[in-house]
């Protein structure tokens, strides 16, 4: 292998200037853009000494509730970079009509589509999604964090890595040009031979590593540290659509980890598992990136289902109708989603037995769902709306994901996806249920959850505007999607022929312009709303007249959560406390046993991007360097005994006495 | 919630306008029975579906404000959260539902299985006893695609016709990465994979010109992977043929492996004759002289394998078939270019020994490519590798059948 490389090639694999895009001026430009927006930040953390602040009560730390927050914050930053390709690619096609080859050429075009797909999904709906499930569920099972405090904190900074990859691929080298899975043989050393593929590999590789090792945290957490009392039929139904998650989460992402791995053997060491030489099999690949691509989906619906579920209870004021049912139906999804995946590729000449059988299993699913959709309804049917911001959401939701859902199970039957297969009816569908259900389920977690995490609520007024403007936003740019898809226009297309189909593209283009108006409206809320955080200060722990048990404490909640561990009689067990005369302790605190921060996962997650990015460029001695400094780092932190500490009663008094005159100060 | 309403309820009479106001939905008004059956098929299924839909929706949005917070005289039960009754409801509509599209599903899954001939024409007809069904062989090459007509003895790039009234059977393959063969007027669409063979049965009921195309991203020219699909009666059909073979080149392997070199916006090339074997030297991806058949891999491999001296024919089993190896990226391959289109020809004169090449499929040996094997081998339903039934003779098999790899040009 070093038999004649020169020293320059030694040093720097396949590295070298020419990896950096300086001849593509979009790119010059965003990267101008970002390492002036980089620098001022910086600056401003340098100026303020916050340095110490974030490293020591933030990267380190490994509170459940700080990670979560870490988690959401990155999925947001992401959501932006998913959606400039999102706009990017949306212009293009409404320009690329009449000869004209719009402003993006296809080798940067495909990369934004792969990009597009692969951030949304992976870097920022997963880590909304995960977000939430660290932030809730210790709270709502009434537990002081999750059952591995560093792993957790190990599992979001393996995750931000992936996320840091991807991105570096933005500026030195490229990205994938093979759609968001990488299908070989295009995605093979043949006919994807530049680093593209390798970023997507070694991003999803090292962000998959966090996923998993967060499933099993999480489950571990849910099945061992309920509070005494909640037996698995009285859960919070976000804790049970987490679990279903989780499981689903720890069964499907070594699939992928390992389809991807064999797919870097492919290229790497010139095994042909997937390609069309020495018997290889690219029909292997996709059968098993959707094995692990069909559970994904629900790992990302299910939690947002459990939002919804949350929400319509509380703001109905009444109990969710049918709780027994929807828990069987979130698990009978979970079991069901996997033997689904086939029908992600009908098309590829599977008998019709074999074809049918898997279009009936996905219809089933509908079964389930259609459950879920009639337990919200009821329970909205003799309850008693306020129609605060999550509500907004959920209405929004449960009247745009039942169009979804219909066009899901018409692409169910075998013969119509022969005509509606990889059209873009096909990229409506999936949007209609990606932004029509989870995307506005965790925007409602986000209204719903934000003033228990910071202790004020949002600014109604442009909350307001977001919603309208994502709701509008989503029927003006994907409506028109599923008309084009049955003008038999096919996805992935970045030039077009035929006149008539621009209006359409146009329509599409001011849909994404709506939607962009929907982000922004929610950043200002954001920002308006922590200036004006005084005014929308929130003392009472339980903003929403709330049903579970993280609405018991204060907001935001103190480092341990609950001085003393609930002990749970009902379901809505907060609601049954309250209904009970509950009074909150006011003495006799015992001293906490707590989590030690550390350093460790952060630093694993820098040498794992170190690793990564050697991998990629066929830089050898760093990849062997960096990999050995993992190890040595994995095996080094065993030997840290100085975990844990005891967070004094005094100090657990002193807390529990300020809420208690928060508490006094409002009556 | 009732600006909501509204804005769902003018989006929808939006589209319905537009929709009827004439544009061209292909795929919901086709001109080929199979393509018309799937679009019926879309149409009762989402009529089934509407029965559901459009009460939760209604009842969404009516439970949304008739139980707002203001309305203080809707009845208030906070406590009220279980109904056997409603539960087996909420249960049993959607199952009866899919219970009614799942028989659809498995009915008209087998009956539409593009693998299944065709029986009958369209509603009306079925399949005259005596119509002999027209066999096209599909290849998709980056990024242009490739048609024989075996019995006709002719090829065509990007432009296909067929005569009306009359079965096609497709038989459709891939040279490099995978595509997907779609004429959104004719029938549902069926990837293009190297190395294997998908099968598509369709007729043409309207005589015209549709639009064809590949459905799945296959690099940079993707975007003008498109062909025109030609919908004749017979008599134009036959001029079509005749036209081919009036104004085609030979197509034979030194040809074909000019022809499949990466190229985007091909013009429509005619060839008039077609070297023996080539289709399926193509999809067992040995057009490339020196190469090793798939088929014929796969034969040793049922057979045992070929031990040890197997590794003799690694190099055979390695494909470039993007020519990326090769540094002539981008030339085109010589054909006549079909005038008619306005394109360019990119080389006027036929490639270097175009006339003076004998076929060379079978070239020398008793004809290995074709006598040994096993049945049904390049039948390869989409993985579900194919019928073998028939265990092949003898013990292990020899390590290298392809001995008499065929002589360069």
């Amino acid at each position: 292998m070093f038999g004649n490389t020169t020293l320059t090639q030694f040093l720097f694999g396949r590295l070298s200037l020419e990896a950096i895009p300086y001849h593509e001026p979009i790119l010059i430009v965003t990267f101008i853009a970002v390492a002036i927006g980089g620098i001022a930040m910086l600056a401003l953390i340098t100026k303020y000494k916050l340095w110490g602040y974030l490293w020591t009560e933030w990267f380190t730390s490994v509170d459940h509730k700080k990670i979560g927050i870490m988690y959401i914050v990155l999925a947001i930053i992401m959501l932006l970079r998913g959606f400039a390709d999102a706009i990017m690619m949306r212009i293009q096609q409404a320009i690329a009509f009449n000869g004209s080859e719009g402003y993006l050429n296809p080798h940067h075009y495909d990369q934004i589509f792969t990009a597009h797909g692969v951030i949304m999904i992976f870097f920022v709906a997963m880590p909304f999604v995960t977000g939430f499930m660290n932030y809730v569920v210790p709270l709502q099972i009434g537990a002081r964090d999750v059952s591995f405090p560093f792993l957790n904190n190990f599992s979001f900074w393996m995750t931000t890595a992936g996320a840091v990859i991807i991105m570096m691929s933005l500026f030195v080298g490229e990205f994938a040009r093979t759609g968001w899975l990488a299908y070989p043989p295009l995605s093979g050393a043949d006919y994807s031979p530049g680093v593209g593929v390798d970023y997507y590999i070694w991003g999803l590789q090292v962000a998959g590593i966090g996923t998993t090792l967060s499933g099993i945290n999480l489950i571990a957490t849910i099945v061992k540290m309920r509070a005494p009392g909640m037996t698995f039929m009285k859960m919070p139904i976000f804790t049970w659509t987490s679990l279903c998650t989780n499981v689903l989460i720890v069964a499907t992402f070594p699939i992928l980890t390992a389809t991807l791995a064999l797919l870097s053997l492919d290229r790497y060491v010139g095994t042909n598992f997937f390609t069309n030489d020495l018997g290889g099999n690219p029909m292997m690949y996709i059968n098993l990136i959707w094995i692990w691509g069909h559970p994904e989906v629900y790992i990302l619906v299910l939690p947002a289902f459990g939002i919804f579920s949350e929400v319509v209870a509380t703001f109905s004021g009444k109990r969710l109708f049918g709780y027994a049912s929807m828990v069987y139906a979130t698990c009978v999804i979970m079991i069901l989603s996997y033997i689904v995946w086939l029908h992600h590729f009908f098309t590829m000449g599977a008998g019709a037995s074999v074809n049918a059988f898997f279009g009936i299993t996905t219809m089933i699913i509908s079964i389930p769902t259609g459950a879920k959709m009639f337990n919200w309804l009821f329970t909205m049917y003799r309850g008693r709306i306020r129609y605060e911001l999550p509500m907004y959401w959920t209405i929004g939701f449960m009247v745009t994901f039942v169009i979804g859902g219909m066009t899901g199970v018409m692409l169910a039957i075998p013969p119509a996806d022969f005509v509606l297969h990889n059209s873009l009816f096909l990229i409506a569908h999936f949007h209609n249920v990606i932004i029509g259900g989870v995307l506005f389920g965790l925007m409602a977690g986000v209204v719903y959850w934000w003033p228990k995490a910071f202790g004020y609520k949002l600014d109604k007024f442009w909350g307001l505007i977001s919603f309208w403007c994502w709701q509008i936003g989503f029927f003006v740019a994907f409506m028109p999607l599923y008309v084009l898809g049955l003008m038999g226009v096919t996805r992935r297309v970045n030039q077009f022929e035929d006149p008539s189909l621009q209006i359409w593209f146009v329509i599409a283009a001011i849909g994404a312009g709506i939607i962009a108006c929907g982000i922004g409206a929610f950043i200002i809320q954001l920002v308006v709303s922590f200036m004006r955080r005084d005014q929308l200060r929130e003392t009472s722990g339980d903003p929403w007249d709330g049903r579970t048990l993280e609405w018991s404490t204060s907001s935001p909640p103190p480092d341990y959560n609950f001085a003393f561990t609930p002990v749970v009689h009902d379901h809505d067990s907060w609601y049954d406390m309250k209904l009970r005369g509950y009074e909150r302790p006011l003495g006799g605190f015992k001293p906490i046993h707590m989590p030690k921060n550390t350093g460790t996962g952060i630093v694993l997650a820098g040498i794992s991007i170190v690793f990564a990015f050697a991998m990629i460029w066929y830089i050898w001695w760093l990849a062997a360097i960096s990999f050995i400094a993992m190890v040595a780092t994995a095996i080094g932190h065993t030997f840290n005994y100085n975990r844990d500490f005891h967070i004094p009663a005094e100090t657990v008094t002193a807390t529990e006495d300020a809420r208690s005159k928060l508490l006094a100060e409002r009556t | 919630m009732t600006p909501q309403l509204k804005i769902v309820a003018r989006l929808f009479a939006l589209l319905v306008l537009v929709g009827l106001s004439g544009c061209n939905l292909v795929v919901m008004s086709p001109s080929g029975d199979i393509a018309k059956q799937q679009a019926n098929l879309i149409i009762v299924a989402t009529v089934l579906m509407l029965i559901i839909i459009v009460p939760v929706i209604f009842l969404t949005l009516f439970f949304a404000w008739r139980y707002r917070g203001s309305n203080t005289s809707a009845p208030y039960d906070p406590e009220w959260h279980h109904s056997t009754g409603l539960e087996v409801i909420i249960w049993s509509a959607p199952l009866a539902i899919i219970i009614a599209l799942g028989a659809v599903t498995w009915i008209s899954t087998h009956k539409l299985d593009p693998y299944r001939p065709l029986d009958r024409l369209d509603a009306q007809r079925a399949v005259p006893a005596e119509t002999k069904p027209i066999t096209v062989e599909v290849v998709a090459l980056d990024w242009k695609w490739l048609f024989f007509y075996p019995d006709y003895g002719i090829a065509t790039v990007n432009e296909m016709a067929a005569p009306v009234d009359v079965p096609i059977n497709f038989r459709i393959t891939a040279s490099s990465v995978m595509n997907s063969f779609y004429v959104p007027a004719l029938a549902g669409m069926i990837y293009a994979m190297p190395g294997m063979e998908t099968k598509l049965h369709a007729v043409i009921n309207k005589p015209g010109e549709y639009e064809g195309l590949s459905s799945n991203y296959s690099g940079d020219g993707f975007s003008h992977m498109r062909f025109k699909f030609h919908g004749v009666d017979q008599a134009g059909f036959d001029q079509w043929v005749a036209r081919v073979k009036q104004n085609g080149t030979a197509l034979n392997r030194d040809a074909y492996l000019k022809l499949e070199k990466p190229s985007a916006r091909e013009p429509v090339r005619y060839y008039a004759s077609v070297e023996d074997g080539l289709y399926r030297a193509v999809l067992n991806m040995c057009a490339t002289p020196g190469k090793m058949c798939m088929d014929e891999m796969m034969h040793i491999d049922m057979a045992g394998g070929g031990g040890i001296e197997s590794h003799e024919n690694r190099a055979r089993l390695e494909h470039d078939n993007r020519h990326a190896g090769e540094a002539a990226h981008g030339t085109a391959a010589p054909a006549a270019t079909f005038p008619a289109t306005g394109n360019p020809a990119r080389s006027p004169e036929p490639a270097e020994g175009v006339n003076s090449q004998q076929p060379q499929g079978q070239s020398g040996g008793p004809s290995m490519h074709q006598g040994t094997h096993a049945p049904g081998m390049h039948d390869m339903q989409g993985g579900a590798s194919g019928s073998t039934t028939e265990t092949p003779q003898g013990g292990a098999a020899p390590a290298q059948l392809n001995n008499d790899a065929p002589a360069k040009p």
